[in-house]
């Protein structure tokens, strides 16, 4: 797990004076699943396709099984793409598209047979090889599309926002399936996705990025309950996000009050950005609170009420299980490891 | 008012000019001229020796004219189709832009170009060769027939080479196609709809012109087309010219329509096939 | 390697439009050659643009046939689009039906439907001239209008039509105001189509000519007498013409597509700034 796989060092891409991926570094294990997270526009597809060899970087090297690839051709390299669309071959069918490239590397006839048959088996398809491509579901389609790039045994499997056309329920299906496959092939998978969910699920490792710059890496634990600034933390799941000022370490300052943290290292009175999780905002009488404030909505989501409670001017987004009525007086507690500081995001404003 | 009686007064056309004229067409050919009885003389007549070298000539020189028209006209679409969009309008508009000519003024622009006086001659005079005898042979023919209908060739096939996903390209990449393979395993196959639209857009006014024959080949190249025009204008109604014509037309439409059967049956067989 | 693969390709496209514009071009300046023969350069001239212009027979030719191409395709425009809406609301069978018959004038030769028309007319007693001419261009323009038609109509959803009738437009208007303004690109592709192809038909007029020729009939019989300068000079004018026009429709698409794209990234910086306050 600790061997590199692949190396992006200082890659910068730039189309027509749009900077789509600035100075970017990063590794990727051999064996990871990781995922590429962020807004559309944030530079992740770009840095999927320079991998696979469909875009040549600006600036910078990439490097796989520590061998500069910055000039090997797509069709050379040892990584295998399931695309956003899928993009089957419309002419083939479903076995001949798996096939496709064992017969470019003119492998036996036995050989691709078994193949075929063992990916097909693999992605549950099975008896399906003669189909068109068009008799088959979204889904269907989908499963073709990743046997098809697995049939080359990639070290790397490249894969562009796959599930992006499946609905709800399919989507949370594959999930399970491309992490249990993963997991069973032991091959590194590169995740491309704007969805926090899924990469919240599925990955060893989560790279948030932003406008072509990384702004964090870590563990899906990490990054939800360290989101390292105001962006992360928002693309993260949803969040109070506030401005105020670090007066001493360990103590912070907004609306107006004063609250113990458990953050230090700030300047004396540095201005930074307080994150609050919706679900770590304590519901109590108000005359506890440190805050107090008023319900202006109260909506029932399943499993907890969303409510938002006006209090000193901001507006809260809180979840709780018990529920509390629009128009009533709340007191707002947190505690001081729920309250999450950041330094400004200068590249943000 | 319901909305399909819209089509109401098309209708009415399409019965009284394409319908019954095809109806008459076929009760020309299989009537007598003189009794209007039924006879099948006049297709006997048509499948006269003479008359069958005249057809098999004009299905060659198509044939040559459409084989020639596919293999410029393919690498052109494929260039184009792999340009900057910018440049590919400009330049697809330009291998278009003769084809807004008057069809008349084309063929009769290279009757001035092959003329033993004309230009080719001069040029090929200066180095020392000719004046060759340009006009009136099977080649002045094809020219003419390339010349005219090499657009009809390019535009389908450029329409669908530019259409196709870039994603199916780099798809096939991916999985280890180098150029070449990208070209004959994907591209070529998925353009085969283009190119089977290009050789019936090219291979059937081909056929059966008249016009390119007369001016480019001279009065020895009889093909198909003109044969079929002088039974209606020369030797005329009086003469059974039109029921020989009429049969000569049926001939001919069956023929084009085997020619699309043909190319159907093959586009659908390949849809899972391999080779082109 | 690669610059030898660019070069290459440049070149074969340089001969192909060398080979598809030598002879026009060739034609344009022969044009302006005193000399009646083709080889000699007699000097510059512009007699045999004069001689067109006093060629009674090739203005009423042109005449002829810009007066056929304008009718026609407006006529054909008219049924075509009545026709395909009336067509698109009927049942699958009688649809696939009309459709195929529709495609007839289309996938059949020329030489045949000139042949069949001119059959029908003669029964018809169609008067010979003017008359037969226009009616078989509207017969062969209506298909083509049909065909750019048809695409936009099933592209049009069905319920766009009903969404009209529900919130009280009466039938006549919701076509007039929702369907037709839907399909209206599909309407003018196959006007300007039907006015093209009227403009080049040669094969149909051919056999509907006696009694009224069009430039291309006209010059075939010119033609076949062998090469005569005029020809050079009308040429020459009809090329000038097209690309004129090309350039004008070009200019005006590609200053659309420039305020298009000038206004989207307005929209796009717009939306950032929102989004970063």
């Amino acid at each position: 797990m600790s061997k590199h796989l692949i190396d992006l060092i200082g890659v910068t891409k730039d189309f027509d004076g749009e900077l789509a991926l600035n100075n970017i570094d990063l590794y990727i294990r051999n064996g990871e699943f990781l995922t590429l997270l962020g807004p559309s526009g944030c530079g992740k597809t770009t840095m999927l396709r320079i991998i696979a060899g469909f875009e040549t970087a600006t600036a910078g090297k990439v490097l796989i099984d520590g061998v500069d690839v910055s000039s090997v051709p797509a069709y050379k390299r040892k990584v295998n793409t399931v695309f956003q669309k899928y993009a089957l071959f419309p002419h083939l069918n479903v076995y001949d598209n798996i096939a496709f490239g064992l017969k470019i590397k003119k492998a036996d006839k036995a050989k691709i047979d078994r193949k075929v048959n063992e990916m097909l088996e693999m992605v549950e398809l099975q008896g399906l090889g003669k189909r068109s491509i068009d008799e088959l579901s979204g889904g269907q389609q989908q499963r073709v599309a990743i046997a098809r790039a697995l049939a080359n045994e990639p070290e790397c499997l490249l894969l562009d926002e796959p599930l992006g056309a499946l609905d709800l329920k399919l989507r949370k299906e594959m999930q399970i399936e491309l992490k249990r496959m993963q997991q069973q092939l032991g091959i590194t998978f590169i995740y491309v996705t704007h969805d926090q969910e899924e990469a919240l699920t599925m990955s060893d490792t989560i790279v948030v990025m932003r406008k072509g710059v990384i702004q964090q890496i870590g563990t899906p634990i990490d990054i939800y309950n360290e989101p390292q600034n105001a962006f992360v933390a928002d693309f993260i799941g949803e969040s109070n996000i506030l401005s105020g000022v670090m007066t001493e370490d360990y103590f912070v300052e907004f609306l107006g009050k004063g609250f113990n943290c458990v953050d230090k290292g700030f300047e004396r009175n540095e201005p930074v950005d307080v994150v609050i999780r919706p679900e770590d905002i304590k519901l109590i009488s108000p005359e506890e609170g440190t805050l107090s404030g008023i319900v202006k909505s109260t909506v029932f989501m399943g499993v907890h009420y969303e409510m938002q409670i006006e209090a000193a001017g901001f507006t809260f987004l809180v979840h709780s299980t018990s529920m509390e009525d629009e128009g009533a007086h709340v007191g707002l507690s947190f505690f001081p490891d729920d309250i999450h500081i950041m330094r400004k995001d200068k590249a943000a404003e | 008012m319901k909305r399909k009686y819209f089509a109401t007064p098309y209708l009415a056309w399409m019965i009284v000019l394409i319908v019954a004229p095809m109806i008459i067409i076929a009760y020309y050919a299989f009537t007598g001229q003189a009794d209007g009885a039924f006879t099948l003389d006049n297709i006997k007549a048509a499948l006269d020796p003479i008359y069958m070298s005249v057809l098999w000539r004009s299905i060659s020189l198509a044939v040559i004219s459409t084989v020639i028209c596919l293999v410029l006209g393919y690498p052109i679409a494929y260039i184009l189709s792999r340009m900057k969009p910018s440049t590919a309008a400009i330049l697809s508009m330009l291998f278009i832009l003769p084809m807004w000519m008057n069809f008349l003024l084309r063929t009769y622009a290279w009757m001035t170009l092959l003329d033993t006086n004309g230009l080719i001659n001069r040029l090929l005079g200066l180095v020392g060769i000719g004046p060759l005898r340009l006009m009136n042979t099977q080649g002045a023919v094809v020219v003419g027939m390339v010349y005219n209908y090499l657009p009809f060739m390019i535009l389908p096939i450029y329409n669908i080479l530019q259409k196709m996903p870039k994603a199916n390209i780099e798809a096939a990449q991916d999985l280890g196609a180098n150029s070449k393979q990208v070209f004959t395993r994907v591209v070529l196959p998925l353009s085969r709809p283009g190119v089977i639209s290009g050789i019936i857009m090219v291979f059937v006014p081909c056929i059966t012109t008249f016009a390119i024959s007369r001016l480019l080949g001279g009065s020895q190249f009889m093909l198909y087309g003109d044969l079929i025009e002088t039974q209606f204008l020369s030797v005329g109604q009086a003469y059974g010219g039109w029921n020989v014509g009429a049969a000569l037309s049926c001939i001919m439409m069956v023929l084009v329509f085997i020619c699309l059967g043909i190319t159907n049956h093959f586009d659908k067989d390949s849809s899972g096939g391999t080779l082109i | 390697m690669k610059r030898e693969h660019r070069f290459l390709k440049g070149l074969f496209i340089g001969i192909m439009l060398v080979f598809l514009y030598a002879p026009i071009i060739v034609m344009i300046v022969y044009s302006f050659n005193a000399s009646r023969t083709m080889g000699n350069w007699g000097g510059f001239s512009t007699e045999w643009y004069g001689a067109l212009f006093r060629d009674r027979d090739i203005l009423a030719a042109l005449e002829v046939t810009l007066s056929v191409a304008v009718i026609s395709s407006i006529v054909a425009t008219l049924l075509g689009t009545t026709a395909a809406i009336g067509i698109h609301s009927m049942k699958r069978r009688t649809r696939n039906v009309i459709l195929t018959t529709t495609n007839l004038p289309v996938v059949n030769p020329d030489l045949v439907t000139g042949i069949s028309l001119m059959f029908a007319f003669s029964i018809l007693m169609v008067p010979q001239g003017y008359t037969r001419l226009l009616l078989a261009h509207i017969t062969f323009n209506i298909p083509y209008v049909i065909l750019s038609v048809m695409p936009k109509l099933r592209q049009t959803s069905d319920s766009l039509y009903e969404a009209a009738l529900d919130l009280g437009a009466k039938p006549s208007y919701a076509l007039r105001k929702v369907v037709l303004p839907q399909i209206a690109p599909g309407i003018v592709s196959g006007m300007i189509l039907a006015f093209t192809l009227s403009v080049d038909d040669f094969v149909i007029s051919f056999f509907c000519q006696q009694g009224a020729q069009n430039l291309s009939t006209y010059i075939y019989s010119l033609a076949r007498r062998g090469i005569n300068p005029k020809i050079n000079a009308l040429s020459a004018i009809m090329f000038v013409v097209v690309l004129a026009l090309l350039l004008l429709v070009n200019v005006i698409s590609s200053q659309n597509t420039e305020e298009a794209k000038a206004k989207r990234r307005e929209k796009k910086r717009r939306r950032m700034a929102a989004a970063e306050a």
